[in-house]
């Protein structure tokens, strides 16, 4: 590999923008896999055990070392691509632009942005317990933090619920333009293929959200 | 039609500018936007005001000079046009218009509704072109060219470098245009040969002077007077991407 690939041109970092975010996007399957799992009447047997699977298992902690650098780098070039768009047009029109583009597509910084905010609430929620960054009273004796009771009285709190759906409804609209935007920038566009991406993306951007937002509706309105 | 044109006024690149609502009378549904503009120059002259400075040239949509944002679009309201080839019918008697002048960093006011573009020709300098001497002309049937390819190349080769791209672009970006300048040549094989050193230098180019960066939102796409594909972005980041890899 040539080492000025290190060399971070606008298309150097919008393809690591576009791996990263396809990245996080298989991420968010599993994730939901995992809270789903809330959904079952065995008072968090199997979430549990989920949630004590992924604390512990070397394999598991070696991924979410990945994981995090993905997250904060698509992050980080993120910010910085927005930050020299900016700069690339110091005077602004006066008539806002009235050119057609795809729904919310120019606010994806925006979207982006909502969804950060949001993740940081959920890691002090979860993550920094586990860390011991963050106290919490529901701990086990052993000292695991119990992530099903800490989940059931936040969904519990109908505030924090319709936070939590809000925010899963922005990010449909991101991930909706980000995964046809991301096989954009790697290259692949063909007009055998570009339907599909398009439809999958849209599939995608509908049923994840929408399988996290069950959630919180199951436990405001069933449990 | 009676008209108002508000227009934004600069005196030269140093100067601060600002609109100029200038009403007028007895124009032509028929008349093209810039014959409009003309009207409106002989008018000022003859009041011996200073005429409204705007880029034109071939008026016949095929010489990319036209640079205008016309109510919030670049070569206003029609699709698929240049400003030179828009007719006054687009519009309403009575309407108010806005004009003005493309917005970039890279493409600084020169004057009034004129920006310097030399930008593109800079980028243009660092690979648009094949330099393998091949002495003189070959046989055309030498070098088999695929009609998918040849038609392919022929499209991305329409861009008249506009810059209407950069002036949609919510980020003033400019990757249409060198997508568009990179694939007629990628498409065939007489491009081949300096491909990676073409792409790796324009887009370096492109990044230095500081267009923006795409954000996929094919605005630019939308308002290419000739209709160039942002399938040729793609394939701009298939080159890319094989140049710094391989």
């Amino acid at each position: 590999m040539n080492s000025s690939f290190l060399r971070f041109s606008s298309i150097t970092k919008k393809i690591w923008m576009a791996f990263l975010g396809l990245f996080l996007m298989i991420f968010l399957v599993v994730h939901l896999g995992i809270n789903l799992c809330l959904l079952r009447n065995d008072d968090g047997a199997w979430f549990s055990a989920a949630a004590h699977f992924m604390g512990t298992n070397y394999i598991v902690k070696v991924f979410e070392i990945g994981l995090f650098a993905g997250f904060i780098l698509h992050v980080l070039f993120g910010i910085i691509l927005q930050v020299q768009n900016w700069m690339a047009r110091p005077v602004r029109y006066m008539v806002t632009n009235k050119t057609y583009t795809p729904f919310l597509s120019k606010y994806m910084i925006y979207t982006g942005g909502i969804v950060l905010v949001f993740l940081i609430i959920h890691f002090m929620n979860f993550y920094f317990i586990k860390l011991g960054w963050v106290a919490n009273p529901n701990l086990a004796p052993d000292g695991e933090p119990k992530f099903y009771v800490i989940a059931r009285e936040l969904f519990r709190s109908p505030a924090y619920s319709i936070l939590y759906i809000l925010m899963f409804i922005v990010l449909g609209f991101h991930l909706n333009q980000a995964f046809q935007a991301a096989w954009q920038t790697l290259g692949v566009n063909h007009p055998r293929y570009n339907s599909f991406i398009g439809r999958f993306g849209t599939f995608y951007a509908i049923i994840v959200p929408l399988g996290f937002i069950i959630i919180p509706v199951y436990f405001l309105l069933i449990r | 039609m009676k008209l108002t044109l508000r227009i934004w006024r600069q005196k030269d690149a140093k100067s601060a500018g600002r609109f100029v609502t200038y009403p007028i009378d007895n124009i032509s549904p028929n008349c093209s936007f810039l014959e409009m503009l003309d009207i409106l120059n002989e008018e000022l002259i003859g009041k011996n005001e200073d005429p409204v400075v705007f880029d034109h040239d071939c008026r016949e949509g095929i010489c990319g000079m036209c640079s205008l944002y016309i109510n919030g679009r670049p070569h206003g309201p029609d699709d698929a046009v240049t400003a030179c080839q828009l007719h006054m019918r687009k519009f309403r008697d009575g309407d108010t218009i806005i004009i003005e002048p493309w917005r970039a960093r890279p493409f600084p006011v020169i004057k009034d509704l004129m920006v310097d573009r030399s930008a593109f020709d800079k980028i243009i300098q660092e690979g648009g072109y094949v330099s393998v001497n091949t002495g003189g002309a070959a046989e055309a049937n030498n070098i088999l060219v695929g009609k998918e390819f040849a038609e392919l190349a022929m499209d991305a080769a329409a861009c008249i470098g506009c810059g209407a791209c950069v002036a949609a672009c919510k980020n003033a970006s400019a990757m249409l245009f060198v997508s568009a300048k990179i694939s007629q040549f990628a498409l065939l094989p007489q491009g081949q040969v300096e491909a990676k050193q073409r792409v790796k230098k324009m887009v370096k180019m492109m990044d230095e002077l500081g267009f923006g960066n795409c954000t996929n939102t094919y605005a630019c796409e939308a308002e290419c007077p000739k209709l160039i594909s942002r399938s040729n972005i793609a394939r701009m980041n298939r080159e890319f991407l094989c140049a710094k890899v391989s």
